[in-house]
């Protein structure tokens, strides 16, 4: 597909923690993970092809946390699998994603197993309980996990294993037991200790938060974002808004494998919400809200309409929806809901001026 | 009226889940059970289906009081409450196609002739069409399984429907969505509800009524 660009170069003075649209500013730091038009395509029998994710281009820095949301099946996950080498045989990717000078895409088996998973790239799993081994206790799966990672033997491990369930706020007291004795919320917080020992830049958690009750996905949601804070890149793979919105800097809405939007969270979530009307949508969906369901079902990623794939269900599709829309400024739609639509108050002056920013941002993707 | 009356139930008899619970639900009404994960809702859920044996207390379902359970329900009892349960796929057989298993229920009670027009009606309902229906549980996603299921619960025509966590897995459109078809139903078919969860916002907006799982226990 396109040649990898360079990461974004360092320029202008250190971003405040909230800035106004953080995500289309250039980056001060140059990002721990670069993501260029990913793309995976899955070879299925009869020479058919399933394209789970097409073209996804994102940044990641130190301490920040991007929030991937979308329909179940729209490509998520395969995304995370991308990025951790776990594709099945019969995948073909393109594009390139690069996390401290490795290209996690084209690096082999060998290089994946010994410097990537575990040391460059922690994961929380989606289902703890199934993550862990049943037949063992949290700490001798902690301490197996420091001796694979760091190669210390002898009393080390030991230290090191109390010292990694410490920091995901495991209680000490449970690391005799084994998974099965752990209540859900303990054993996330065992799975994150395993995805903490080898110190990894970067987090991955695959809904993290799935089937847990609100007051443990707050909880989750608040370790996972103290992690972040203590520099971290932390890519949050989410159906859940409520978990995004708690603790995401920014929000990336994956829809049919592609991002449709890419924006500042208090955006999204705040007064002047997100442009893509499938990103509406969603929200328009949560029962807090207007709590109606976007109509129809997606489309099946092997027969993906040609053009934009959501115009099917979109009530602002028209004729033009019939080409792809270019993914501009955060957004891939040709008849976005622009803020002045909803928030009349916002001066235009105030929009033309992040509109520089945004193209600075265009050129760094094209 | 369903009605639960002093429910004592669990898994062993010495530590009982659920204790001395008590409820009542109107025709036509709907009532969400709030609880954290692990309070004994579900399995709170499961006496008021009919698909688990309380130790103590009756179920009376429509002025009847409820003497056998699961398997030795009876049909007329048993058929009138439909059940979705959180997670589809361990509650769909993966054997059968998603048309199949929408129509387990009506095989199973000898209405066959039922089947195909129903069916196919039930299945434009969920919003599951054409091909969809000929695919298995491991080809489709959990948000079309669970749609399934749904219409599975509905395929008999149920006087009272029992939700428990049916959208704890699924996004927030499909969320949305499931819960709209159940509203319909009920307000086609004056169906009773009880949703059973953990998410507030969601069971107040969905619910007439919904109580806390201390309000209607013993230990309350």
């Amino acid at each position: 597909m396109t040649t990898p660009a360079p990461p974004v170069p360092p320029t202008g003075p250190v971003e405040p923690v909230v800035s106004v649209e953080p995500a289309l500013l250039a980056r001060s730091v140059p990002p721990v993970l670069s993501v260029r038009g990913l793309g995976v395509r899955f070879r299925m029998r009869g020479g058919r092809h399933i394209a789970a994710v097409t073209d996804a281009g994102f940044d990641l820095a130190a301490g920040e946390c991007l929030a991937l949301v979308g329909e179940s099946g729209c490509g998520k996950s395969v995304l995370a699998s991308a990025l951790l080498g776990l594709l099945p045989g019969n995948a073909q990717t393109t594009g390139s994603a690069v996390l401290d000078g490795i290209d996690l895409l084209a690096a082999d088996e060998r290089t994946l197993a010994r410097t990537v998973r575990g040391r460059r790239v922690g994961l929380v799993p989606q289902s703890p309980a199934a993550h862990l081994t049943p037949v063992r206790t949290v700490r001798a799966q902690l301490e197996e996990t420091v001796r694979e990672l760091t190669g210390t033997r002898g009393r080390e491990p030991h230290r090191a294993a109390e010292a990694a369930a410490d920091r995901a706020a495991f209680p000490a007291g449970h690391l005799d037991r084994y998974p099965h004795e752990l209540s859900g919320g303990l054993a996330q917080r065992a799975a994150t200790a395993l995805a903490l020992i080898g110190d990894a830049p970067l987090l991955l958690a695959d809904e993290p938060t799935t089937g847990l009750d609100r007051d443990l996905v707050d909880r989750t949601a608040d370790e996972l974002r103290r992690h972040a804070d203590e520099g971290r890149a932390l890519l949050l793979i989410t159906h859940d808004l409520a978990a995004a919105e708690r603790i995401a800097d920014r929000v990336a809405v994956m829809y049919a494998g592609r991002i449709v939007e890419l924006t500042d969270a208090q955006r999204f979530f705040g007064e002047r919400g997100p442009r893509h009307p499938y990103a509406r949508g969603l929200l328009d969906a949560l029962p807090e809200r207007a709590f109606t369901p976007i109509p129809g079902l997606p489309p099946e990623l092997g027969e993906l309409p040609a053009g934009c794939a959501f115009a099917p269900r979109c009530p602002r599709a028209t004729d033009l929806c019939a080409t792809t829309p270019p993914f501009t400024d955060g957004l891939a739609c040709h008849h976005p809901r622009e803020s002045t639509d909803e928030s009349p108050e916002e001066s235009p002056e105030e929009r033309s001026d992040e509109r520089p920013d945004e193209s600075a941002e265009e050129t760094v993707r094209a | 009226m369903l009605e639960l009356r002093s429910i004592t139930a669990g898994y062993e008899r010495r530590a009982p889940v659920v204790r001395d619970a008590s409820l009542t639900l109107a025709p036509g009404t709907s009532l969400g059970l709030l609880g954290p994960s692990g309070c004994g809702k579900s399995t709170l859920a499961r006496v008021a289906a009919l698909l688990h044996r309380p130790d103590a207390g009756t179920v009376t379902v429509d002025g009847q009081r409820a003497t056998g359970w699961r398997h030795r329900a009876p049909r007329a009892q048993r058929t009138a409450i439909g059940v979705v349960f959180q997670q589809p796929r361990l509650s769909a057989d993966p054997r059968l196609r998603l048309s199949e298993l929408i129509a387990e229920p009506l095989r199973a009670t000898g209405r066959r002739s039922d089947l195909t027009a129903h069916v196919g009606e039930l299945a434009r309902t969920v919003g599951l069409t054409g091909e969809l229906l000929g695919r298995r549980p491991h080809e489709v996603s959990d948000g079309q399984l669970q749609r399934a299921c749904l219409a599975r619960a509905l395929v008999l025509r149920p006087r009272w429907l029992v939700c428990d966590e049916m959208t704890a897995m699924l996004d927030a459109s499909t969320t949305a969505a499931l819960v709209a078809v159940v509203e319909e139903y009920r307000r086609e078919h004056g169906a009773g509800l009880l949703a059973v969860g953990h998410d507030r916002v969601l069971l107040e907006r969905w619910c007439d009524r919904t109580v806390r799982w201390t309000e209607i226990t013993g230990a309350g």
